[in-house]
């Protein structure tokens, strides 16, 4: 391992995506996640690399959509409004089955809303975001070492399944700095024969369009994809378990939330409540698996977010509402106390619901 | 320690600057001195000396920082108040400045005021651990960036190597090398070392003084 230095989030994913051999970045300014379109705009031209800083979000993704389809590994960076943006190129991706990271350092929302962190567009990357039948790969890390080995996994699952990948992060994993290992390894190499480069009068030429003309087409082109999806389901769900051993009360949390959460279960624990985590690292697929394990033992379960309560709508799916559920969540640029999820694991070890 | 009336706090982005000048300003005030801290970072959105406003005001410090630091207005703005620094002699100043070159910009409009008293101390705030700063000519660059964007040349170099909560005394030795090469290269002093108060004890005696730092708890 390389010896540990000291990154913001921003510039670890940053330096990270490097190493996994992206070459291509398209952004566009936006606080909290500024630092790793500056962060680019120095290395890239270093290493013959593309930093571009577009007009606007929407040309941003449009031109990583176009450097995916030449088959290289690009990425865009922004916070939640600028994703809101990109969301229409994203649906496109999705519908032209074509890789690339795509990275949301959230702020608080809606609208103009905050800088400030926030875990509020969970809905919008789980969902899909844009328009049509689709889903995104996305990825929540909850250190700045997950920030820079996260963008590793997400190129490669991306590029395994042909399916365009987020890192969901928050203003504050952006912003904090922490050390880092930055892992020695080369770039996963995919053959990608679907990528528009160039015939050389050898082939047919490759086409990569989102537009279906007849409507079985379409179909047929969505259930093929669905397919891709299950396996994804299947095989890539992520989580880690904290204290879950013997736990009854199983606080779910993703990202800073989940950073939060487990100094309260420490204090839980002290005060002789068998409190413990799964702390969702895939937030689609989510990890169900886990959770449904958990429900079999747990009584009760605790979804901690920055947001008004959106990931709890998963954790009720997963356990198939065998279990109560309450919420503990602060929104608009607040972060929880520790205080205040301890209050949350004891109220719910007393039976009590809360939301 | 030689303690000037104004201490500015400068370096590369994430060097530590605002924690230096938070826990010099505790220091100045244990003197017994009256002392302002001043927040002149224009670039950071997150984590800045506002944090730390609370324990500092209960020390008896004023903090001189921008209404709108650690809100949702995302503008970069400074306060009128901050002109108190230069014209209110009898107040030992703490200021810290934003990172790299574009943070130093902001301190060009009291440079004037600052070079003509003529008793400051400009420090450049080193960190080994950070990538972009790990040998001695990449940090020398950055200092000479900063003077030119400010106008003010330092005077005195700060070593505070750290890897955060992870910070072990080989941390800090693992600089002294890549310290000695800056203090030549820029035929600047050391002034001290800043090393979380815990390690202190640990550390070797001959590495030049050492100035025990608290660090900003978080909830994570």
């Amino acid at each position: 391992m390389a010896e540990k230095i000291l990154m913001k989030g921003n510039e670890a994913l940053a330096e990270a995506a490097i190493m996994a051999g992206c070459r291509h970045y398209f952004g566009y300014p936006i606080t909290p996640q500024t630092e790793v379109a500056a962060y680019m705009a120095k290395r890239m031209p270093k290493i013959g690399g593309t930093f571009l800083q577009a007009e606007s979000e929407i040309a941003a993704i449009n031109m990583v959509i176009g450097a995916a389809a030449a088959g290289k590994r690009a990425m865009t960076s922004s916070s939640s409004p600028g994703i809101s943006l990109k969301s229409e190129g994203i649906s496109y991706m999705a519908g032209c089955d074509l890789p690339g990271l795509i990275v949301n350092v959230q702020r608080g929302g809606p609208g103009l809303g905050g800088i400030q962190p926030s875990q509020s567009d969970y809905f919008q990357a789980t969902r899909g975001g844009g328009h049509g039948d689709y889903h995104l790969l996305v990825l929540a890390p909850s250190s700045v070492q997950e920030m820079a080995d996260l963008v590793f996994k997400g190129f490669d699952l991306s590029e395994k399944y042909r399916i365009p990948c987020m890192l969901l992060a928050d203003g504050t994993m952006g912003q904090m700095m922490e050390p880092v290992s930055l892992p020695e390894r080369s770039a996963e190499t995919v053959e990608k024969p679907w990528a528009l480069t160039g015939t050389e009068g050898k082939r047919k030429p490759n086409i990569i369009n989102s537009l279906a003309l007849a409507p079985h087409e379409l179909e047929a082109w969505n259930q093929v994809r669905f397919e891709r999806y299950a396996q994804i389901k299947e095989n890539e769900q992520m989580s880690e378990s904290y204290w879950m051993e013997d736990a009854e009360i199983c606080v779910v949390a993703f990202g800073i939330a989940a950073r939060v959460s487990q100094n309260a279960i420490d204090t839980a624990r002290e005060m002789g409540i068998k409190a413990g985590m799964i702390r969702p690292i895939t937030l689609w697929p989510f990890p169900e698996k886990a959770l449904r394990a958990a429900s079999a033992q747990c009584k009760a379960f605790v979804s901690v977010e920055l947001n008004m309560g959106q990931m709890i709508e998963d954790v009720r799916l997963s356990i198939k509402c065998r279990r109560p559920v309450s919420l503990c969540c602060r929104t608009g640029g607040m972060i929880p106390t520790p205080d205040e999820v301890v209050a949350a694991i004891v109220k719910a070890n007393e039976g009590g619901k809360q939301a | 320690m030689n303690v000037k009336r104004v201490t500015l706090f400068a370096g590369h982005y994430g060097s530590g600057k605002t924690n230096i000048a938070v826990n010099y300003a505790l220091y100045l005030r244990s003197l017994g001195l009256p002392v302002a801290l001043g927040d002149l970072d224009i670039v950071n959105p997150y984590y800045r000396a506002k944090d730390s406003q609370a324990e500092l005001e209960a020390a008896g410090i004023r903090v001189i920082a921008s209404a709108y630091a650690n809100s949702n207005v995302d503008v970069p703005a400074i306060p009128q108040e901050m002109y108190a620094l230069t014209e209110d002699r009898q107040t030992h100043a703490v200021l810290d400045i934003g990172g790299d070159d574009r943070g130093a910009l902001a301190l060009g409009r009291y440079m004037p005021a600052i070079a003509e008293e003529n008793n400051y101390a400009f420090v450049f705030v080193y960190n080994r651990s950070r990538p972009l700063t790990r040998d001695a000519k990449s940090a020398l660059a950055i200092m000479r960036e900063i003077e030119a964007a400010c106008g003010l040349p330092f005077t005195g170099i700060v070593n505070n190597t750290n890897l955060g909560r992870e910070t072990v005394p080989e941390t800090i030795l693992a600089s002294i090398d890549s310290v000695r090469e800056l203090e030549q290269l820029s035929a600047l002093p050391l002034l001290f070392t800043a090393v979380r108060s815990d390690l202190a004890p640990l550390l070797p005696h001959d590495i030049g003084e050492i100035f025990p730092i608290a660090l900003q708890k978080t909830i994570w």
